[in-house]
């Protein structure tokens, strides 16, 4: 193994990689999840990270590729630190979904897609997130707000920013 | 945490341990909990599955297949392992039930899963989850992992001699992966895209074995079927629709939230009884009745009971209980434009009526909806949508072909009153850039 992959996944994630392909029939079914934990701890799917896994479950880097552009929570590029995550389907766009996204828009300086220049957040305006009877709803990373009105926009962002501030400080 | 709601016409049957902390053992043991799973392994399968048929279970998922004839289909004997499968990839716009089961309740979903491989003889069982419900997949796995410290799970279940073994898995994003064959891909780490049916996955399923799939809301009810017998909880229900159904209530309503109510309810009532009527007493202009692939109602369509058979007759379907209610002030070509954006969006790509009809009625409607459509349009859109239905391995291509069908023959006028260039007459944050 090299070095490089020795030190990609903590020592906790390695051994959670270990057990998860030994549980299933057939060890490609660790795939999907596999490639969720390890870009919640690296941030996205570095090239390194597609050759470990596909080492790990025993199929080419091209195959992990393939199966992983199918879905969409899976990036290839690094997000920010906090992924805002608006929701404009129809039950959060008939209580202001994109009135909602708009503000976060004006208050970060970017749009879909967009990563703020100090990396503490990017934007995403997604598809129902399973939160249309709360709506408006957004996810900060797996974090739900629900029920947002526009006037909580602004204190969102200063939590994160505070919250981002004390890691940063670590 | 997503807020209960409650009305006195309720049937607490489903969500009657919500926020009651069973989500932790021993409450769940103390309500009742895995009393059902118990008795089913006295009885044994075919009493389960007698059971089930007496209930009139149909699917949650919202094709409303018959739960107990679906298990019937499972050959008793097979070479190749079988399996159950959860479908807990809740992701049809209008939709959250399946977020509050396993917020509230994730044992009764181990407890109905258990029950179903007892029922088909299946040694292994797997709830799989949206990958966005990272917190709710880490409270199942919690549950999962105390279920095995009991022995409900495992090599012995319950002290006998047979064996269950439950799965949790996270999904990664894709509203195409709650098609039952897609999800068997995906949970075989392949790209979420269609099987050609048949064979059924009652046949060959998951590695190729026998598998039942059941949405987390129907695997949720089974405890409480076998607990109550299954003809009382059919006659919670309508006719040939057992029992009760959690119905999401959201849009411009004033209470919205999660209800669970007998099958057969009046969607009037539940508009503008439960639901408290439409939001800032504003009219009704439209209800989606069962999340945003099902053809939307009209005001005077509504003296309805809320059931698979009584909305299939008014032209719509039940779906997945997600009931979209849209007022006076909306523009319904918006809406219809925000609905197909999904389908273009979430279209796997694999059968080209979907992948190439969901992108031409989004760049259509988004032409249309801007002002610069023409009377032409109109029938395209409908002559697109009517070549995408019935063409397609999955039901992705109809989920977005029926309601955009619905749109233009219902609100036609509104169509036209966009065209010739002028800007949308209805909409109230033109501003916002759709495409």
């Amino acid at each position: 193994m090299s070095a490089e992959a020795m030190t990609l996944f903590s020592p906790e994630l390695a051994a959670r990689f270990d057990a998860l392909v030994e549980r299933y029939p057939v060890r490609r079914s660790a795939l999907i999840p596999m490639l969720l934990y390890a870009q919640d701890e690296v941030g996205y799917l570095s090239d390194a990270v597609i050759d470990e896994v596909a080492r790990r479950i025993g199929i080419t880097p091209l195959d992990v590729r393939n199966v992983a552009t199918y879905y969409s929570m899976l990036r290839f590029v690094p997000a920010g630190r906090y992924n805002i995550q608006v929701c404009t389907n129809i039950s959060c766009m008939l209580r202001g979904g994109y009135r909602i996204f708009e503000q976060f828009q004006e208050r970060l300086g970017i749009g879909h897609k967009g990563v703020t220049a100090d990396g503490v957040f990017s934007l995403e305006e997604v598809e129902c997130i399973g939160a249309c009877c709360w709506a408006p709803a957004i996810q900060v990373n797996y974090d739900f707000h629900d029920e947002l009105t526009e006037e909580q926009v602004d204190a969102i962002l200063d939590e994160y920013r505070s919250r981002s501030q004390k890691a940063g400080s670590r | 945490m997503p807020r209960l709601v409650s009305h006195p016409d309720e049937v607490k049957i489903v969500t009657r341990r919500f926020g009651m902390g069973a989500s932790k053992i021993d409450r769940y043991l103390e309500l009742d909990g895995y009393a059902s799973a118990r008795k089913a392994l006295a009885e044994g399968s075919d009493w389960i599955i007698n059971e089930m048929k007496a209930s009139g279970l149909r699917g949650r998922g919202g094709a409303g297949f018959p739960t107990g004839m679906k298990w019937s289909f499972v050959p008793k004997q097979s070479a190749k392992p079988k399996y159950v499968l959860v479908n807990g990839d809740e992701s049809e716009p209008g939709t959250c039930k399946d977020h509050l089961i396993f917020l509230h309740d994730p044992h009764a979903v181990i407890e109905g899963t258990i029950i179903a491989g007892l029922a088909i003889g299946a040694k292994m069982g797997f709830i799989y989850l949206r990958g966005e419900y990272r917190y709710l997949i880490e409270n199942v796995e919690r549950a999962v992992a105390e279920a095995y410290e009991r022995g409900f799970l495992g090599r012995n279940i319950f002290g006998s001699e047979t064996e269950f073994q439950v799965i949790v898995q996270s999904g990664a994003g894709a509203y195409e992966v709650g098609e039952e064959s897609a999800l068997m891909e995906s949970l075989e780490g392949k790209r979420g895209v269609p099987r050609i049916k048949p064979p059924f996955p009652a046949v060959v399923g998951l590695y190729g074995g026998p598998t039942v799939i059941n949405n987390a809301e129907t695997i949720a009810t089974v405890p409480h079927v076998l607990a109550m017998g299954g003809a009382a909880y059919a006659a919670v229900g309508s006719e040939r629709n057992g029992g009760t159904r959690l119905f999401g209530l959201s849009g411009h309503i004033a209470r919205p939230g999660v209800y669970e109510l007998p099958m057969g309810y009046s969607l009037r009532k539940m508009i503008y009884e439960v639901g408290g009527g439409v939001r800032g007493g504003r009219k009704l202009k439209a209800v989606v009745p069962g999340g945003s692939s099902t053809p939307v109602l009209l005001p005077e369509e509504i003296d309805i009971g809320m059931d698979f058979d009584q909305v299939g007759k008014a032209g719509s379907m039940l779906g997945s209980g997600g009931v979209v209610v849209i007022d006076d002030q909306t523009c319904m070509v918006e809406f219809a434009l925000r609905t197909i954006k999904f389908y273009q969006h979430e279209s796997c790509g694999w059968c080209i009526p979907c992948r190439e009809g969901t992108d031409w009625l989004k760049k259509s409607l988004t032409r249309f909806h801007a002002g610069f459509g023409t009377e032409k349009d109109i029938d395209n859109i409908q002559y697109l949508a009517e070549n995408m239905m019935g063409r397609t391995f999955c039901p992705l291509g109809d989920a977005a072909a029926m309601p955009t069908l619905g749109f233009v023959k219902k609100f036609r006028k509104e169509f036209e009153d966009h065209l010739h260039g002028k800007p949308c007459p209805y909409a109230h944050h033109p501003e916002v850039e759709l495409v």
